[in-house]
């Protein structure tokens, strides 16, 4: 077979090229994904809701007010990306990454949320959240087509003397200590409805509404777990799983160059494409990284490996029993393709149960673990494939040697 | 052929294999029976407080601060890379106030670089994690059995299933046996050695069945000729791809840092178990297996010419 240059300049080009990429923007992909509390430091905590007042039902739509009153008062603390969940049947997770000071954002988010009406002088409180129906408040358009919020109580009788006391006066309205809005009585209102206007957009008035509801509802949330990582623990950790996950693919590559040589090298670019690879997909997808995610990490690193050493294994069977370089590499990656897809065939089926079944903390485990394997599939197998065949066909690596076979192991044809 | 070169007789020797395996896993049970494992609180209620030094420090001291403090006898011990960590249990759930005032003082003395780690947990949740994981496990089996009876066959579905939960077992075994304790990230490393555990014994049987196909083995012999020599063509792939991991999961144990020290522990042991079983558990339970079946079916053919 005669050497094609061509070949080996592709492959050069292609090597060079995922090279350049991953050297020029890894930095910014690696930066760009959301790190866990354990890795960044800062605070979770899970609440439980409970009805305030007995027969109080929590379902669906009073958690998603909940957590919404939650949200509100998180930009109180001004933390940027809080994490609210909600998780049935009547438990709210709050995650506040990078909080340097946990006491504080436990003592806002801990006080259960009041919503009061109060005197024009702010100070004596007239009415509760728990005064209102519950859904009772909703977006609305006044006669002029302005946005507002409508309101019903539930005792129609105890607002309208209210709004008969205050009568042009401002009553204003706030959520804990903050004032949301300073509505003006303008009449005596007896069935227990309210307009509140203000200069609100759309959207404002949707929020307050849904605001007024969270408020409105008797439910309290009471901490029945917490974890507070001091951001510098979080740091440490990080930083040394870091250098640990350098060493340990340090040793894959060293491992793979000396023992498979040619097919080695491959495999080290494969796994340095998977590994740009999925911290792309945890950035594009949003993935938080834990320090379970770092082990399903690794083992996607596991199967990278495996599936190219199977491969590998395959073509140097095929070598040992007399092929040419060409016609081992082409049989090898053929007959090793159904084992590698078998294989993780079954691990995927597993992650995905465990994204199905699971609760939050197995959740992201099993979606690290499922980009880590289709990535793994993908490079380790495609990747691998189209590499060797171009080092294979251009005809520059045609000695035994190159894939790590002993001349003396090739038996007879 | 150094394949043909390196012999090995797997299946003569797999009684041994079994009663190794028996041993471990049944000692595991015993220990689980007597003595449980140790939880963390992430399933016993009550408080950690992980303090970071940041240097090597007297553990009575940090006893004595505790003391102060009016915590009785408090259970302490050291840890982390450079013994930096002090980390402190206890049954009751620790307000916030009490997290800060043990910060306080260990930092009057100390110094400001003392870092705190706190968890309080109700057990109902953790529990409830581990459960789920457990309930998933048994899913995803039912999943794997079914995908791997469609593709191969039954016997090497529910044996592969089998190693499955030998890896786990043996995993949660040793870690009750050594009382080390046992957290939501142990629950994550045992998901992760069934993952590794399914993919690794898949390769084995794979081999197998291909040279089963092959020679249509009748005989005992043939039948065990041709596992063992699957065995041999795939152990150097089995060794490799484990000491890869192994390489992965070693680094982390050695420089990951106190919080994934007991993780990458248990992923260790789990790629061992892993290796172990798809070469020595599963492959010998299902030749054991089948060819009790093909003997039922030679004497029903027996019968019929009869």
């Amino acid at each position: 077979m005669r050497v094609r240059k061509g070949r080996i300049v592709l492959f050069s080009l292609l090597v060079i090229a995922i090279l350049a990429t991953v050297a020029a923007t890894s930095l910014d992909v690696a930066r760009g994904i959301t790190l866990g509390l354990d890795l960044q430091g800062g605070f979770e905590v899970l609440y439980q809701a409970k009805p305030l007042e007995k027969g109080q039902q929590i379902n669906e739509q009073v958690l998603s007010d909940a957590s919404r009153a939650v949200s509100e008062r998180i930009d109180v603390l001004g933390v940027t990306e809080p994490q609210i969940t909600v998780e049935e049947p009547d438990r709210i997770r709050v995650q506040l990454a990078g909080v340097d000071d946990p006491d504080r954002a436990r003592e806002v988010l801990g006080t259960p949320a009041v919503l009061t009406f109060r005197a024009p002088d702010g100070e004596e409180v007239l009415m509760r959240g728990t005064d209102l129906s519950p859904g009772g408040a909703r977006q609305d358009y006044d006669e002029n087509g302005r946005p507002v919020v409508s309101v019903r109580f539930k005792d129609a009788n105890k607002f309208a003397d209210l709004t008969r006391e205050y009568l042009n006066q401002p009553v204003p309205i706030y959520l804990d200590d903050n004032e949301l809005s300073a509505p003006v009585i303008r009449n005596i209102i007896s069935d227990g409805r309210a307009q509140i206007s203000g200069n609100f957009t759309a959207e404002e008035a949707q929020e307050l509404a849904e605001l007024l509801n969270a408020g409105a509802l008797p439910v309290e949330l009471s901490e029945i777990q917490s974890f507070a990582v001091d951001s510098s623990l979080g740091a440490v950790s990080l930083q040394q799983s870091l250098v640990a996950g350098l060493y340990g693919i340090a040793i894959i590559f060293i491992f793979m160059i000396g023992y498979y040589r040619l097919p080695g090298l491959v495999a080290v670019i494969t796994l340095i494409t998977y590994g740009y690879l999925v911290l792309l997909t945890f950035n594009l997808l949003n993935v938080t990284l834990t320090l379970p995610g770092i082990a399903a990490f690794i083992l996607g690193v596991g199967m990278a490996v495996d599936a190219n050493i199977i491969m590998y294994e395959r073509i140097k069977d095929e070598m040992r029993l007399g092929k040419s370089v060409t016609s081992a590499n082409k049989s090898g990656s053929r007959r090793s393709f159904l084992t590698i897809f078998d294989a993780n065939v079954t691990t995927i089926l597993a992650a995905a149960v465990l994204f199905y079944f699971g609760t939050a903390g197995v959740r992201g485990f099993a979606v690290a673990l499922i980009v880590g394997i289709v990535v793994s599939f993908l490079t380790a197998v495609a990747l691998s494939r189209l590499l060797m065949n171009l080092l294979v066909r251009s005809g520059l690596f045609r000695k035994p040697g190159w894939y790590a076979v002993k001349e003396d192991e090739i038996g007879e044809l | 052929m150094r394949s043909v070169n390196f012999k090995f007789d797997f299946v003569g020797k797999r009684k041994l294999f079994f009663i190794l395996s028996a041993s471990i896993l049944l000692l595991g049970i015993a220990s689980l029976l007597i003595q449980g494992l140790n939880l963390g609180v992430d399933f016993v209620s009550g408080s950690r407080v992980d303090v970071s030094i940041g240097q090597e420090f007297d553990l009575e001291e940090g006893r004595a601060i505790l003391e102060k403090l009016g915590y009785e006898n408090p259970s302490i011990r050291k840890a982390g890379n450079e013994n930096e960590l002090l980390v402190f249990r206890t049954d009751e759930n620790l307000e916030v106030e009490k997290v800060n005032e043990i910060r306080d003082q260990f930092r009057e003395k100390f110094g400001e670089q003392v870092a705190v780690n706190e968890q309080t947990v109700d057990p109902i949740v953790g529990r409830e994690l581990a459960k789920n994981a457990m309930i998933s496990v048994l899913i995803a089996s039912v999943g794997i059995i079914l995908y791997v009876t469609i593709r191969f066959e039954y016997r090497f579905a529910m044996t592969a299933v089998l190693a499955l939960f030998h890896d786990a077992l043996f995993v949660i075994g040793i870690f009750s046996i050594f009382q080390w304790e046992v957290d939501l990230v142990f629950v994550a490393a045992v998901l992760t050695i069934v993952g590794y555990s399914v993919n690794d014994t898949i390769v084995v049987f794979d081999r197998i069945r291909e040279n089963i196909e092959i020679e249509q083995p009748k005989r005992w012999e043939d039948l065990k000729e041709a596992v063992n020599r699957s065995l041999q063509q795939t152990l150097v792939r089995s060794i490799n791809t484990g000491l890869t991991v192994i390489f992965a999961a070693a680094a982390l144990f050695a420089f990951g840092g106190e919080s994934i020290r007991y993780f990458s522990l248990a992923l260790l042991l789990g790629l061992f178990a892993g290796i172990y079983s798809s070469v020595f558990v599963a492959s010998q339970v299902w030749i054991t297996w089948k060819w009790k079946s093909m003997e039922r079916e030679k004497l029903k053919a027996k019968a019929v010419t009869e």
